[in-house]
């Protein structure tokens, strides 16, 4: 059984079709780039995975349940969880707290209404391990607008890794840090998924080497409509993808 | 096990900050014996502002921590002052235990269903969507003459029973500022306490997570529009029984309550004090209704005057005066530490 399925997705804003009849099926174990130009429809599809937009036609399944219609929230709860391109956190909690709410939510503890949450053992040893494993312990008081933008993308990442979550979806989380350290996100990123056994993702990434470096599956974009999907060999060699994606002519 | 009831207990005080609670055990001393050395009008300025506690800090449950502007908090104080006069005159009800469940549930219920309509709603939507149902209980209350009084109002005669025990005898000033303050004092110390817990649960980081990014809380698993909810609900009870505590001390109630202008003293209160803090709403209370005595005795032009200090906070300080407070007390440390280093 596969851990997720889109089956011809669509989505169009007025003429534009930003996602175009789409169908994909994402196994466990799978660490997929979704790849392709500018307005090729890949963070669309994110939000429509995610539920942050409805699509116009088509089905969504994860985990065997149909999520077509459900909203963001219910997803996570079945375990899909998500990172955004613009790294979204909330700036006046600090960084513990912003990683605490994940782990409330992971563990349904929402609607404890008067016991302490700095009483919770469980929820603090989690809250912790997170953020050792993301480097950020020792920035815990600071608040989270305070913090760089590299930081601001890591907690970001790390709400989402704190969920647990059977498949996240990573709105390119190296977007906005330099070359050099887009290697040490990605890399902090894969060793922090397989400390927390989280198996399966999706990045929408436009850096080529990262892509190739740490994905087992591609899938390329265009106009809203997948182009190609394969193993990272196999997209290497597509003369249609070098084509549109490098603007190279053999 | 020891361990942790002594942790659990540490928790009920507020502030880690031991000098802050300090602070604090001083002031509840002050308000144990003000009664004996304050001259009465002072005590009853006291019994008012203790009142208003319980409406301020349900009040910026939404606010300042859920991030909802509601402007239409009249409502749920005439619900529980409606429903303690109406029980007193109509029922021959003397028990102020029961007077207070029962505001506290009516008001629940108008929270529930209030709410689960506004909190589709955020920002000046949300808040117009507040003002105009509490405008229609407005005119609800006085179009109703037979049942509300119309806008004459309801008063009450009689004294309530405080944990069963009546006072009919005693002078209705020595009633209010000798007994019925140490009550209203001891059932704003149980709300404080419960809303400080609220606020530090589980629960009062997701509201706050909520507050902050909704859209992030939504795909982090948070049920948003249920948080709210839940919040305008608790919000609404603690302000019914606030409505349901003044009233003993107004001994009398008309539909002004739920009027706009009743909901933007609530607003100016907590803004006054700073609604990112948990004791600025209780501050700004204070100071306003001290304020509104004092300026009330010089002048009729009162509301110019605090219309014109309310447009002085919201310019130079946005954060309220616990705002204003935190501020200066970092320039002094900053001061100081400049100072010791050269």
């Amino acid at each position: 059984m596969s851990l997720a399925e889109l089956q011809n997705v669509k989505k169009y804003f007025g003429d534009v079709h930003a996602v175009d009849d789409v169908s994909l099926k994402i196994n466990e174990n799978e660490q997929i780039s979704l790849i392709g130009p500018n307005g090729a429809g890949k963070t669309t599809l994110i939000n429509i995975f995610a539920g942050t937009i409805k699509l116009n036609s088509g089905k969504i399944i994860f985990m065997g349940k149909d999520i077509t219609h459900l909203p963001p929230y219910k997803r996570c709860e079945l375990g899909l969880a998500r990172s955004f391109q613009l790294p979204a956190i909330y700036p006046n909690l600090t960084v513990y707290d912003s990683v605490r709410a994940s782990i409330i939510s992971k563990l349904k503890k929402g609607k404890r209404f008067y016991s302490s949450v700095d009483l919770d053992d469980e929820v603090n040893k989690m809250t912790k391990e997170v953020l050792e494993l993301f480097e950020l312990y020792n920035k815990r008081d600071m608040l989270a607008i305070k913090l760089p933008h590299g930081d601001k993308k890591l907690l970001d990442v790390a709400c989402a890794f704190a969920l647990w979550p059977k498949l996240i979806l990573l709105d390119e989380p190296t977007s906005g840090v330099s070359t050099i350290e887009k290697r040490k996100v990605m890399e902090k990123i894969l060793s922090v998924s397989k400390e927390m056994g989280i198996k399966s993702f999706i990045i929408v990434e436009h850096d080529m080497d990262i892509v190739f470096s740490y994905s087992n599956r591609i899938i390329v974009m265009y106009e809203g409509k997948v182009l190609a999907d394969g193993k990272p060999e196999k997209i290497k060699e597509n003369a249609e993808v070098v084509r549109i994606l490098l603007g190279k002519v053999k | 096990m020891k361990i942790d009831i002594i942790k659990e207990v540490s928790t009920i005080i507020p502030f880690k900050n031991t000098r802050f609670t300090s602070i604090l055990i001083i002031l509840f001393i002050i308000a144990l014996i003000a009664p004996y050395v304050a001259p009465p009008f002072l005590t009853y300025i006291l019994l008012t502002f203790f009142c208003y506690v319980p409406i301020v800090i349900g009040f910026n449950l939404l606010l300042g921590y859920t991030g909802l502007l509601s402007f239409g908090h009249g409502l749920f104080v005439a619900i529980g002052m409606y429903t303690s006069v109406y029980l007193m005159r109509n029922y021959g009800v003397t028990s102020i235990e029961i007077m207070l469940i029962l505001a506290a549930t009516l008001s629940a219920l108008a929270g529930f269903g209030v709410g689960l309509l506004c909190i589709r709603y955020v920002r000046i939507f949300f808040a117009m969507l507040t003002l105009a149902f509490s405008m229609v209980f407005y005119s609800f209350l006085l179009k109703f003459y037979w049942l509300t009084g119309g806008d004459e109002g309801l008063g009450i005669y009689t004294r309530p029973a405080l944990l069963g025990m009546k006072f009919d005898t005693l002078y209705i000033m020595d009633f209010l500022t000798k007994v019925y303050y140490y009550y209203v004092l001891a059932i704003m110390v149980i709300l404080l306490i419960f809303m400080y817990r609220i606020t530090t649960s589980h629960f009062g980081i997701c509201l706050r997570a909520v507050k902050e990014n909704p859209r992030k809380a939504d795909e982090s698993g948070l049920n948003v529009k249920k948080y709210r909810l839940y919040a305008f609900v608790i919000s609404a009870i603690y302000t019914g029984i606030g409505g349901a505590l003044l009233v003993q001390v107004t001994r009398h109630v008309v539909p002004a309550i739920t009027y706009w202008t009743y909901s933007g003293e609530i607003v100016f209160m907590t803004l006054l004090g700073g609604f990112n803090y948990f004791t600025g709403p209780i501050i700004g209370a204070f100071v306003y209704i001290v304020l509104r005595d004092l300026i009330m005795s010089l002048t009729i032009y009162w509301r110019v005057i605090l219309g014109v200090a309310l447009l002085l906070i919201v310019i130079f300080v946005p954060g309220g005066l616990m705002g204003g407070a935190k501020s200066l007390s970092k320039l002094i440390i900053k001061k100081r530490e400049s100072y010791e280093f050269s």
